[in-house]
């Protein structure tokens, strides 16, 4: 219980430091939320209706608790450009984002998992090198390029997959995951390598341990030492690092998200920013900070869960 | 079963050779060089004995007995010589056949119970796999035994321990846990390597004890690795003493302590940890290093740190050679109580170049080369 009051804790100050100095950055930005929405059309009279309308000429901070004061009472305000309230707008976008982050840590897992397995099981030989070799490509082609690359050869070659859209998972699950598959791919390609290499170099470190030898002294098969022994205790680094790519990629999808036009947090976060439209930008980064807040936090549960020493040692706090 | 029980179950026609290992060497092929650890180590092992391997941190127990029983894998290890288990040659077996002799034939209890537990693991499941998988019972069954070897190696509520992590027991009662493990499959070989130097002193004598009363009850041969021979005095029916990855003297215990012929050993006899040392002294009791493995010196490995030594101990390596008792065997020139051996102390001493004995080492240390 203390554990999770500790954590509580962390959380609302992790959320109040990050939406505060996002508004602050925000507030550095040459242009401001007025002049965008007028620009070409109406004039002073109409800077002056939007800044009175949106209490532009308040001091930062006045603006900030004004708007905490709202979303504590679960309102998260509207977009001054097209009046959608935000609260509306993250619900239809937040599932895409969450719907292309999972799958392609998905899918960069089932390639890093089996191939970091079969690797730390001959270290240095010919598969270890080869697919270190290929994978490390993978991570070295630049997103955006790998991104056009499918598209050519997919939609526009072999005439499978759409370039472009998004199918809501709820709405037809397989349709979904395809329109997702292409995004995914480019997403994951960048991480497979890494979480290979981690899985393999904590595998080989492990095998090395003594109850290695003695469950290898017990007569138990390479294969049974591999996964119920060994596979635990080493993927701990793994672990960690998905939990920070998460964190970093709820943020980075944006990329993807424009090239494949998917209107996910990224680009709804961007779009917000072009248009000097804060209140949205403040929505998306809350949610982004949660989410990263979330992850850790599941991430801490993993460890507990994989490791009776970590249990047991904050079951005493 | 008692004590005279198993001794004449033993007469009764089961006095068969068990183990025989002829010639066994094994060498790491490291960046630094070939790494000799252990140098043609012959010895026989019937069943329900004890063979007490003894030497100092370095020696090539660990590598020895890890090597008799195949563990040691990877291409940088070079293993020759004959490993005869019942009678079937052993070196060469793929770590499949091998995997049949582990645990149910052979098995080890290792050097320290700290780390050679899977800390993830639950203690039952460590005890139930190897059940499982060499006796082939259901879940129910594998749990029933545990819980009966568990209670035999002396843990209080064994059902409950099932359950738990190897974290949440002492040092001494995860010792008994990897003993439960080792025996779970009724080996014939245990193979105990130092199972007691990485305990506190009040634990050793009784983890070693239990060693003694399993091994009885079972009629078990065991192999029992340590650097303190006054463990192995009461203990083995047998001696080897290494020293830089060779046997330099080998004989039946009573022999040995009655006739010791090296040098060495006859160190490590004096160097014997005392009640007033911390737990956890090491024999580097005997001043002096042991040998460099990889380019040994030229003469006798023992030269640099012997009392006894002469220009031709310098040179020349001694052999290893037969005592008057039958099966006692030891590598020496000058050898300990001979008229040789005397004269050789007696130089070495009227000329004030004899390395002190261990109760005035810590002014001799610079005598290592
Ligand atoms: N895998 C290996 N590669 C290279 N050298 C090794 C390897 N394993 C052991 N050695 C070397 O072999 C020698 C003997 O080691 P071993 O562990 O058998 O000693 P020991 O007698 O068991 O000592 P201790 O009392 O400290 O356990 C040491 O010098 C060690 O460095
Ligand atoms: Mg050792």
């Amino acid at each position: 219980m203390r554990f999770v009051r500790k954590k509580l804790v962390q959380l609302i100050v992790v959320m109040l430091c990050v939406t505060f100095f996002s508004f602050l950055l925000l507030e550095l930005l040459p242009g401001d939320t007025a002049t965008t929405l007028c620009a070409g059309a109406g004039g002073t009279e109409c800077i002056e209706q939007k800044t009175e309308e949106f209490h532009l000429n308040d001091p930062m901070p006045v603006r900030y608790v004004r708007w905490l004061g709202g979303v504590v009472t679960g309102d998260f305000g509207s977009s001054a450009r097209n009046a959608q309230p935000v609260s509306e707008a993250l619900q239809q976008r937040m599932p895409v984002t969450i719907e292309l982050l999972l799958y392609s840590q998905f899918l960069a897992l089932i390639i890093a998992v089996p191939v970091g397995i079969i690797a730390a099981q001959r270290a240095g030989g010919l598969f270890d090198r080869g697919s270190t070799g290929v994978l490390f490509l993978f991570l070295a082609i630049p997103n955006f390029m790998l991104a056009l690359v499918l598209i050519l050869i997919f939609p526009v070659k072999l005439k499978l997959l759409n370039a472009v859209g998004y199918t809501p998972f709820t709405e037809n699950p397989l349709k979904s995951l395809g329109s997702l598959l292409l995004p995914a791919i480019t997403l994951a390609a960048a991480e497979m390598a890494t979480y290979m290499r981690l899985l393999r170099t904590d595998l080989i470190a492990t095998m090395q341990e003594d109850y290695i030898t003695m469950a290898k002294a017990k007569g138990m098969s390479p294969r049974h030492i591999l996964l119920r022994h060994a596979f635990k205790p080493s993927s701990f680094s793994l672990i960690t690092v998905i939990g920070l790519n998460f964190g970093r990629l709820i943020g980075g999808t944006l990329l993807v998200e424009v090239i494949f036009s998917i209107n996910g947090l990224g680009k709804y976060t961007v779009d917000g920013i072009l248009g000097r439209d804060y209140i949205p930008v403040q929505g998306a980064i809350l949610v982004i900070a949660l989410g990263y807040v979330l992850v850790n936090f599941a991430v801490d549960m993993i460890y507990a869960a994989l490791d009776p020493r970590i249990r047991h040692a904050r079951s005493l706090v | 079963m008692t004590a005279t029980e198993a001794d004449t179950n033993l007469s009764v026609g089961q006095r068969a050779t068990l183990l025989e290992v002829v010639d066994l060497s094994t060498t790491f092929r490291t960046e630094r060089g070939m790494v000799h650890a252990v140098d043609g180590v012959t010895f026989t092992l019937d069943r329900g004995r004890t063979l007490g391997i003894v030497g100092e941190s370095g020696s090539g127990k660990t590598v020895l007995s890890r090597s008799i029983m195949g563990l040691l894998s990877g291409k940088n290890v070079i293993r020759t010589g004959s490993v005869k288990y019942e009678g079937t040659e052993i070196i060469g077996y793929s770590a499949k056949q091998m995997s049949n002799v582990w645990g149910a034939e052979m098995s080890m209890v290792f050097q320290d119970p700290m780390t050679s537990l899977n800390p993830v693991m639950k203690i039952g499941k460590q005890i139930t796999e190897s059940l499982r998988r060499h006796l082939g019972v259901d879940k129910d069954e594998a749990d029933k035994t545990a819980i009966a070897l568990l209670k035999s190696v002396g843990i209080p509520a064994p059902e409950q321990r099932l359950g738990e992590y190897p974290h949440q027991l002492s040092g001494g009662m995860r010792q008994r846990v990897t003993i439960s493990i080792a025996l779970a499959c009724g080996p014939k070989i245990l193979f105990a390597d130092e199972p007691t130097t990485a305990l506190d002193v009040t634990v050793q004598a009784q983890i070693l004890d239990l060693l003694d009363e399993q091994q009885r009850e079972r009629h078990m041969a065991m192999i029992l690795v340590t650097h303190d021979l006054g463990v192995v005095r009461t203990r083995a029916d047998e001696i080897i003493v290494m020293y830089g990855g060779k046997v330099v003297e080998q004989a039946p215990t009573s022999t040995l302590f009655a006739s010791m012929k090296m040098p060495y050993t006859e160190a490590l006899l004096r160097s014997i940890p005392r009640l007033d040392m911390p737990s956890h002294t090491r024999l580097d009791a005997i001043p002096g290093r042991p040998p460099n493995l990889i380019s040994p010196p030229a003469g006798c490995n023992f030269a640099a740190r012997c009392r006894y030594v002469q220009p031709r101990c310098l040179e020349e390596r001694p052999p290893l050679v037969a005592a008057a008792d039958p099966g006692h065997f030891y590598r020496c020139f000058f050898p300990v109580g001979t008229p040789e051996g005397d004269a050789a102390l007696q130089a070495n001493i009227s000329a004030g170049t004899a390395v002190a004995a261990p109760a005035t080492r810590s002014s001799t240390t610079s005598e290592e080369s």
